[in-house]
């Protein structure tokens, strides 16, 4: 887990060091801001993949010397077919129509997407619908 | 239905195949959420939108082959820049990387049975279809679609200068688009992190795995940022949020800024995915390790960290940046990139080089991406920059970075097809496919850099006949009809290897990394076998154990020093277990 976190903390460490000259020799604030917040997205995740890293067994992942076997077991859970993420898209493609020829639109576009995520949610307890 | 998902066993004792009992046909595509169909979708729908650009580019240049051409209006030429523009950038070349050739490959060059989170890369692809069909709606309105530039300058987008739905439905696309990619980076980087098989560390992952991993943490650096100024632009045009126009105090700049912080990651979110399909394909075909494996890694991260810190030099004329800051750091992307070709070169030399198809394409991405590069140093410097902006140098310079990506692409789509659909493409077609598109390429957008020198400004319908505009501009156009011809001949590839297809095999090009191990096209959840991974060439190293390398090309009589001197088979790996295979590396 350590290499990963010290990909995130070169973002961190890059956009700092960045963000510091840009605004000490152009005191321009909009690309401050943004070099401010790309390096809180690299350090913030990366201090705490860090943090973890220290703590945690090494993954099989992380092993150069792990066997195929070391990662026996259940890799994770993966969802089957589902329809929902479609009617989710749907939903929020009418939502973004509604945006451009008024509001006639909108009402389908929540509709289909609370109606998708109620799905996806029921999904996910009892087993998929299709 | 949830799936659990066991790791696959040690490649000798491969279980009978397990079946999806999931739907076919329209309800797979519609409910799948395997990320091969996804890839699969994501790739086809790319294409189509590539070739309705393709379609629109070939408008441009029938336009221009004649000066003062009454061919198109005004008006739709601007519909037909911007929607080429748009449909390439944000639809075609983005998407067909992250979305398709990524999304298909990243999880099978790592070992894993399907992206991290399965129902959001689904929704990804439906929000990218959506939104790509919203901009598409755009030339059924009444007003036209959108035709204000791919970049939207304000005050030119706001509802005084374009108004009408095209502009809006534009907007609500890319916003539809950002968040399909945002969730795609999400799955990207965390399947990477999180879904490696044993053995797989970061330090062996495929270089075209590492590069999307940037990609991705790339794509999350600058999507939001796109995505909010759009909605930004939005509230602009129809709440009067003035943001983005100087009557309301607004500032006209702040749009340059936002965009191209996201205009310029963008750039190397396009390019970085390519770049890795190149590396590949050279070591296959030069039948060599990567040369300078972490030396690629590391110029990969140095290339995106410094693309998002020169935003602005795409504003230098503004006369509000700092020019010394992003001309600097402009130049110093030139070092990691020379990095990269050098590396390249390394890997083919004294390789046994074979020019299959997908090797001829990433040879000719080296072409004719040097072009681009060279000239954007060039532009990196204020003082040619400012006479060259806005000319058709520029438009030369971006075109030939593209279609560098494009044979990138085809060297990806050349190299994988076996693996995705289990039939090889025509040898004879593919090289008539790439020597039209390498001489169409040069052909169209050479005459371009001249142009733009002799003062051509972009995106204009008419010209007048003088000077040498004409001649160029029609030997730019001829052009344009290679790259037709080349796009034509590889869909008929693509029919023919349907009809009467020749099998693929597992591994027909010899290829090195993992998702070669798998069949062609790969089972449900991937892997039924997978081999030991003792280097980034699992493949190599199971069918070669005679040339196997060690981590990063250490050479075979390392292996066989540690050893007593004699070469260690992969078959007594196997029975003793890959753990007498000592790792050489000090560090570990």
């Amino acid at each position: 887990m350590k290499n990963e976190s010290y990909v995130l903390l070169f973002v961190g460490f890059f956009f700092g060091l960045v963000a510091v000259i840009y605004w000490l020799t152009s005191y321009d604030d909009a690309g401050s801001v943004m070099l401010v917040g790309t390096f809180l997205l690299g350090s913030v995740p990366g201090f705490y993949y860090l943090w973890w890293a220290r703590r945690m067994h090494p993954r099989a992942a992380d092993d150069p010397d792990a066997t195929v076997e070391d990662g026996a077991g259940v890799v994770g859970s993966f969802p089957g077919s589902s329809v929902w993420p479609f009617v989710l898209g749907l939903g929020a493609t009418f939502v973004g129509m509604a945006l451009v020829f008024g509001a006639w639109t909108l009402a389908l576009g929540l509709f289909l997407a609370v109606a998708a995520l109620v799905g996806v949610i029921y999904e996910s307890r009892r087993g998929g619908l299709v | 239905m949830t799936l659990l998902a066991d790791r696959p066993e040690v490649f000798e004792e491969a279980p009978e195949p397990e079946h999806e009992h999931g739907p076919s046909g329209f309800l797979k595509w519609i409910t799948s959420t395997d990320h091969k169909v996804i890839g699969k979708s994501y790739t086809i729908t790319a294409i189509v939108f590539f070739l309705l650009g393709g379609l629109m580019a070939m408008a441009i240049r029938a336009q221009l082959a004649n000066p003062d051409s009454t061919l198109l209006s005004q008006h739709t030429y601007n519909e037909m820049f911007t929607m080429h523009g748009s449909l390439m950038i944000y639809l075609f070349v983005g998407p067909v990387a992250f979305g398709g050739l990524a999304n298909y490959i990243v999880p099978l060059q790592i070992g894993a049975p399907d992206m991290a989170f399965p129902r959001l890369n689904a929704f990804s692809y439906w929000l990218y279809l959506g939104g790509g069909s919203l901009m598409m709606l755009g030339f059924l309105t009444t007003g036209s679609a959108a035709d204000f530039g791919w970049v939207a300058y304000a005050p030119l987008s706001n509802s005084i200068n374009t108004p009408g739905a095209g502009p809006d439905l534009w907007i609500v696309a890319l916003i539809l688009t950002g968040f399909s990619a945002i969730f795609t980076g999400v799955n990207l980087v965390s399947t990477i992190y999180y879904l490696r098989a044993p053995g797989m560390t970061m330090f062996r992952m495929p270089i075209f795995t590492w590069n999307m991993l940037v990609t991705g943490i790339l794509i999350l650096i600058a999507f939001p940022v796109f995505t909010s100024a759009l909605v930004l632009l939005w509230c602009d045009r129809h709440l009067g949020a003035h943001i983005f126009t100087v009557s309301g105090g607004g500032v006209p700049v702040l749009w340059q800024d936002l965009f191209w912080f996201f205009g310029h990651p963008e750039v190397y979110i396009l390019a970085l995915p390519f770049f890795g399909i190149v590396t590949d394909v050279i070591s296959v075909f030069s039948r060599k390790p990567i040369f300078g494996y972490r030396g690629m890694v590391f110029a990969t991260m140095s290339i995106a960290a410094l693309s998002t810190s020169v935003w602005a030099h795409h504003m230098f004329t503004t006369g509000v940046v700092l020019l010394p800051f992003f001309s600097l750091m402009s130049y110093l992307i030139a070092v990691p990139t020379g990095i990269k070709f050098f590396n390249w070169i390394g890997t083919m030399w004294r390789g046994s080089v074979k020019f299959d198809t997908p090797m001829l394409f990433a040879i000719g991405f080296l072409v004719t991406f040097l072009l681009g590069g060279v000239t954007g140093i060039l532009l990196a410097s204020p003082p040619i920059d400012f006479a060259t902006h806005d000319t058709y140098f520029v438009v030369a310079h971006f075109h030939s970075v593209v279609m560098a990506l494009l044979m990138g692409a085809f060297a990806g789509f050349f190299f994988w097809y076996p693996k995705i659909t289990g039939r090889m493409l025509r040898e004879g077609l593919g090289k008539w496919t790439f020597w039209l598109m390498l001489i169409g390429a040069n052909v169209t957008f050479l005459p371009q850099y001249l142009l733009g020198l002799q003062g051509m400004p972009r995106r204009v319908a008419e010209y007048a006949a003088t000077g040498d505009l004409v001649l160029l501009n029609r030997i730019s156009s001829v052009g344009s009809v290679f790259l037709f011809l080349s796009i034509f001949i590889f869909l008929i590839n693509v029919i023919v290897s349907w009809w009467q297809p020749i099998p693929a095999g597992d591994n027909p090009w010899d290829a090195s990394t993992l998702e070669w191990a798998t069949t062609s096209p790969p089972p449900h959840h991937n892997f039924l076998k997978i081999p030991p991974i003792r280097s980034e060439r699992p493949v190599w190293d199971y069918n070669h154990p005679e040339h196997r390398v060690l981590d990063h090309g250490k050479p075979r009589f390392a292996l066989g020093a540690a050893n007593g001197g004699d070469a260690a088979l992969l078959d007594d790996l196997e029975v003793a277990g890959p753990d007498t295979f000592e790792s050489q590396d000090p560090d570990r």
